[in-house]
């Protein structure tokens, strides 16, 4: 596994140094700041942790501002969808399948004539639960075990990344098809827990990528010859840096796994019926998407917006991160 | 580094001992095969019994597995249920999928970090932009849908290419199907490329560079973009194995008899050989990639050696 | 593969790719008058009484001729290659072969060709799935017992008398006996597959009017017309390359891109546009396929009078006329019976059997369901397969129907399982708590077929265990009634017992469909949903 040959260590990236003085300091910190250039680009007086700067950053920043917005607004619709759509999501009148707007019913109906307004707002509960739990369940357990395995290297890092390899192998349908046809619980946990469990792996090769990166870099070098633990290292000069890559990965597989849990629903082992999600009114619609792609556009365009959201979410708290964009 | 591909190698027996044995428990605890064998009726009892015997599943679970590792290392794949010989689909499967393979891997390789370089270097310009909503589009409409309408339209309303893959799949042929099952890898290179470059653009050795006098191409290609790479590589090397296996949707679509179509099948007849044989070659794959990529990381940045 | 085999298998790739290529401009095909039809994998080795599905079903039937032939338009069970089959007592049958048949290896067919076939079909042994085509013949639980070792290898009851005859004893009386051997499990077969199975499993030979010419398992057969083809319906076109597809979308695409003749089993999702796609070159048929709901009748809370009514009350509030309208386009027509309309008046076929019970009738139903004591256990949840992708839907359907007609958003769950062998498991082993997806492609043409497998006590395929006394008494009676109006009227009267019961709700008939190139001519599809190829002219 990778044994790196140690560089001398050398200057301090001029950035790491302005981790200045705030609160919860420590002395390695401290030390790196003092021997640091101390030039942090900030009113020397109040230097700030990397984390309350990128805060300072994000509140001004408007692409972050309008996709928290967003994001607010869909957590609202996600918790009382009938705010804006009364009407009943589960209703409806084959007759009318595959109709379009009509007063009342601005998106039109989809092939079973349901109301493709109230399907959609009524969706955003699942796919935004399923999406956010699971990109966040697996950004956490990826990156903290890829992380560790990149960093600690090793008989762990060989150990883990065999593992991550037999997780890969396993095919999506057979996982689903095994682990979830056991479960009778009809909320959306058993799927979120799965796509976790099936998610890891990748987002735990990106990030112990990144960091077996990061660690060569020369201020974590410094930091470690200035006597920095290796726990400290890690969060405060290695994983700043080595966040950006699983950030990118995280906000894009956001979108897939809200398609994943159609393709689950579709094998019969997603959501339990009559459940009523983004991604399972879109895989109703795809074949139809000849004769009635308004029955399509509507709830891939709100998945769209969700992605969009997170992306830019993704990216300006990135951005914040980065110590080198100041 | 000759004795740690030697190491890397060695490791692949238990990971594949253990793969194999994990996906051998996983198909069984699926439940009987043989009751979806006899169509909307139910076998008779001697005839299920028949057919258990002559695939061996009326044998205890571990004694099917020793089986079936002392028959795969004498090359015996066993048998798919419609009595072709699961390392016959292998051979007819693996080289279409192979090959599909590649073209997804070189336009990922080629589109997604071209796309990732101009965007990265624009950042906030409309071309950012553009290719941000494409992003958003492949994401959010399924493979199914992207697949369809470019079938119709170049397939049929134009006629630039035949709408199914014929069985010989020759290069050339799969491109549009290559080009649908990169695309939402596509959309991870570009994104992941993008904010690499961002993140390196202000490293030192870019501005050493700058300041050198190198020309802006040597310093785009060289040292800003070879850097950058390492996230997009461990990206791909990930990718090889769902591209390769779970490429399902798109040979439904151009009827590309591949890996991901036989998978499949055998998954949901709930073959054990099948499943076990593919799987286990995908395995492999999987294992070679990632030490390539291993590999990668210290030609990408001379920063990392191995032992 | 190996390395010839690959060889080979790229030349007819590139032979059968060819002519494909010219055949949207119209251009005149070397080689002849050869057409291209969608196919799928078979799932089981192509052996007679071991294809069990439409797929080999289409092969089988392209270069078999069995002792009877169904009539591709009137399904009516006509002699092929018997000559006369003689009883007189429904019970012992003499049966004679035409001469002048062969198998296209130039070996004559002879009455052992049909008793060699019969044993094998029949014998444990060789685990034939369609065994229990050959149960009504005496000495079947010696060569098939239902458990443990068979004790012979061949059927007591089969007795070669000559070279052109044999007879046949049956183990009771069944007077349809002769008709149902037209299926083709009951064809004859070579001496070359007992005696080099393998070489006929690789390129099976038949006694058709089409002989394998090539075969590459998982991709493409090609069948050529067999010239010295003594039997009267001679294949009017050179020959049919079948391509298999994974998905009928593809296939579809294909022929309105021109690079396919022929695809049976047109998308749902694209009929709505198959009539200016394809110009009226559509063609839409009765099967002998019958969708119903079937019920657990193991499950006490099933099987009681107030449950009877519930029955019903579901069957009314389906609406079957919007579903097969809307979901379908017209390829699924709403039951009215429990058989088929292929069977025709004369074979039994009743319109309008079911009644009442099978109409729209929300008030109704709901009035029937609250007086039968309600749905058992407050929600019925319709169990189905989801791994072939087309059940969701319909069942979805169903479920909305049945809850507007209730006024109650979860009166009725879709509950997928996901595979069929799953699905088949929990329906044995009595896991299925509701109604469940039954779907019947029949055998042979004959009303028996529809009635006696599904709802006899005990028949291979009663899978909700429903059992009436006087329902088995009528089908035993008819079975030993030789004269055939009688025998079809008792078994309508069995059929009015099922209806009367509702020992399973019947959805509707389902009609085969396929698209076609403008090069074709005379495309029909025969009751079985299966084109008839032999017909088919090119150019």
């Amino acid at each position: 596994m990778p044994e790196p040959s140690l560089p001398q260590p050398q200057e301090p990236e001029r950035a790491i140094a302005g981790t200045g003085t705030g609160a919860g300091m420590d002395l390695a910190a401290a030390e790196a700041a003092t021997v640091g250039s101390g030039e942090t680009g900030r009113p020397a007086g109040r230097p700030r942790s990397l984390w309350s700067d990128a805060w300072h950053d994000l509140r001004r920043n408007p692409v972050f501002v309008l996709s928290a917005l967003v994001i607010c607004f869909l957590v609202v619709i996600a918790l009382w969808p009938s705010l804006i759509a009364p009407g009943n999501p589960l209703h409806c009148d084959l007759a009318r399948a595959q109709d379009g707007p009509s007063p009342g019913h601005p998106f039109g109906y989809d092939g079973q004539g349901c109301d493709v307004y109230t399907r959609t707002v009524h969706g955003a509960r699942a796919s935004v639960t399923v999406g956010v739990c699971a990109t966040a369940g697996v950004a956490v357990l990826g990156s903290v075990l890829g992380g560790l395995a990149g960093y600690v290297g090793g008989f762990w890092d060989a150990l883990l990344s065999r593992i991550t390899d037999v997780f890969f192998a396993v095919p999506v349908v057979l996982g689903g098809l095994v682990l979830l046809s056991v479960v009778t619980s009809s909320t959306v946990w058993p799927v979120v827990g799965f796509l976790v469990l099936l998610g890891w792996p990748q987002i735990s090769r990106i990030a112990r990528g990144a960091v077996v990166t990061a660690k060569q870099h020369d201020y974590v070098q410094a930091a470690r010859a200035l006597g920095a633990s290796g726990p400290r290292i890690l969060l405060r000069h290695i994983a700043p840096n080595a966040v950006a890559p699983v950030i990118v990965v995280a906000t894009i597989a956001l979108g897939t796994f809200i398609a994943l849990e159609a393709t689950l629903s579709y094998l019969g082992v997603g959501l339990k019926p009559p459940s009523v999600s983004w991604g399972i009114q879109i895989s109703a619609a795809s074949p139809y998407v000849r004769n009635a792609p308004h029955a399509l556009l509507w709830p891939a365009g709100a998945l769209a917006v969700t992605v969009l959201a997170f992306i830019m979410l993704g990216d300006a708290v990135r951005d914040a991160l980065d110590p080198k964009l100041r | 580094m000759g004795r740690y591909v030697v190491r890397r190698l060695l490791q692949m027996i238990p990971v594949f001992a253990g793969a194999t044995a994990l996906l051998f428990v996983m198909v069984n605890v699926m439940g009987d095969p043989v009751a979806g064998l006899c169509g909307e009726r139910a076998c008779d009892t001697a005839t299920a019994a028949q057919l258990k015997r002559e695939f061996g599943l009326d044998q205890p679970l571990w004694r099917q597995y020793a089986t079936y590792m002392g028959n795969v290392f004498t090359g015996d794949f066993g048998t798919a249920f419609n009595g072709r010989p699961v390392i016959e689909l292998m051979a007819s499967a693996f080289p279409v999928t192979v090959r599909l393979t590649l073209v997804a891997v070189v336009f990922e390789i080629v589109v997604g970090v071209t796309l990732g370089v101009v965007t990265g270097l624009r950042r906030g310009r409309p071309v950012d932009t553009a290719v941000l909503l494409a992003t958003l589009v492949v994401i959010s409409v399924p493979t199914f849908v992207t697949g369809l309408l470019l079938q119709l339209l170049l397939g049929v309303r134009w006629g630039w290419i035949r709408p199914s893959v014929p069985p010989q799949a020759t290069f050339d042929q799969l491109i549009l199907p290559g080009l649908v099952l990169a695309s939402v890898s596509l959309a991870y290179v570009t994104r992941l490329t993008r904010t690499s470059l961002a993140e390196n653009r202000r490293a030192d050795y870019v501005r050493t560079a700058v300041a050198k006098g190198l020309p802006r191409r040597r310093v785009v290609v060289r040292h800003l973009l070879r850097n950058s790479l390492i996230p997009v590589v461990t990206f791909i090397g990930t990718d090889v194995g769902a591209l390769m296996g779970g490429a399902i949707v798109t040979e439904r679509i151009f009827n590309i008899h591949g890996v991901g179509y036989q998978l499949y099948q055998g998954i949901l007849r709930q073959n054990t050989q099948t499943v076990v044989g593919f799987v286990t070659v995908l395995v492999l794959v999987f294992l070679i990639a990632n030490l390539l990529v291993d590999l990668l990381y210290a030609v990408l940045d001379p920063r990392i050696r191995y032992a | 593969m190996r390395a010839p085999a690959r060889v080979a298998w790229a030349a007819g790739a590139v032979a059968a790719v060819l002519p494909l290529a010219a055949c949207g401009s119209g251009a005149g095909v070397p080689g002849g008058s050869v057409l291209s039809s969608s196919w799928g994998d078979p799932q089981n080795p192509l052996e007679p009484a071991n294809t069990n599905e439409v797929q080999g079903g289409k092969v089988l039937d392209m270069i078999f001729r069995g002792l009877k032939r169904y009539d591709p338009r009137t399904g009516k069970a006509e002699n092929m290659l018997a000559e006369k089959i003689e009883t007189t007592d429904a019970r012992t049958y003499t049966i004679t072969v035409k001469p002048g048949w062969r198998f296209s290896n130039g070996e004559p067919v002879t009455a052992r060709s049909f008793v060699d076939a019969w044993n094998y079909g029949a014998s444990l042994k060789n685990h034939q799935k369609n065994a229990y085509f050959f149960g009504y013949i005496e000495g079947y639980d010696k060569v098939h017992p239902a458990e443990g070792r068979q004790t012979a290898d061949t059927l007591s009851g089969l007795t070669v008398t000559g070279p052109r005859t044999f007879t046949v004893r049956l183990s009771q009386p069944f007077s349809s006996f002769p008709d149902t051997l037209g299926y083709v499990a009951f064809a004859p077969l070579p001496r070359m597959f007992f005696t080099d199975h393998k070489a006929w499993l690789d390129k099976p030979v038949g006694n058709g009017p089409y002989r394998i010419e090539s075969y590459t398992k998982g991709a493409q057969m090609y069948l050529r017309k067999w010239d010295a083809y003594p039997g009267p319906d001679k294949a009017r076109n050179d020959g049919v390359t079948l391509l298999v597809y994974t998905d009928s979308t593809t296939a579809y695409t294909d022929v309105l891109a021109g690079n396919l003749d022929l695809a049976d089993d047109i998308p749902a999702t694209q009929l709505k546009n198959v009539r200016k796609d394809l110009d009226g070159r559509y063609i839409n048929s009765p099967a002998g396929i019958l969708q119903t709901l079937a019920f657990p009748f193991w499950d006490k809370a099933w099987n009681t009078e107030g449950a009877r009514k519930v029955r019903i009350g579901l069957s009314m509030a389906i609406d079957r006329e919007t579903i097969t309208r809307t979901l379908f386009r017209g390829t699924r027509t709403p039951a009215t019976d429990w058989t088929s309309p292929v069977l025709g008046k004369a074979g039994g076929y009743q319109p309008g059997l079911c009644g009442r019970a099978c109409t729209y009738r929300p008030a109704e139903a709901k009035r029937l369901i609250q007086e039968g004591g309600g749905l058992p256990g407050g929600q019925v949840r319709i169990t189905y397969n989801a791994d072939s992708g087309s059940h969701k839907e319909w069942v979805d359907a169903v479920c909305n129907s049945i809850n507007n007609a209730l006024g109650d958003d979860h009166a009725c769950v879709g509950s997928p399982v996901g595979t069929f062998a799953d699905f088949r498991n929990r329906i044995a082993q009595h896991r299925v708590t509701g109604p469940f997806r039954a779907g019947w492609q029949m055998d042979y043409p004959l009303i028996q077929n529809f009635l006696q497998p599904l709802y006899y006590t005990d028949a291979s395929s009663n899978d909700g265990t429903w059992s009436n006394a006087t329902f088995d008494r009528l089908v035993d009676q008819a079975n030993a009634t030789r004269d055939r109006a009688t025998a079809i009227r008792l078994f309508q009267q069995a059929e009015r017992v099922v209806r009367d019961e509702m020992a399973a709700i019947p959805l509707w008939y389902q009609n085969g469909s396929a698209g076609y190139s403008d090069r074709l001519h005379d495309v029909a599809l025969n009751p079985f949903s299966v084109p008839v190829y032999d017909e088919i002219r090119v150019g």
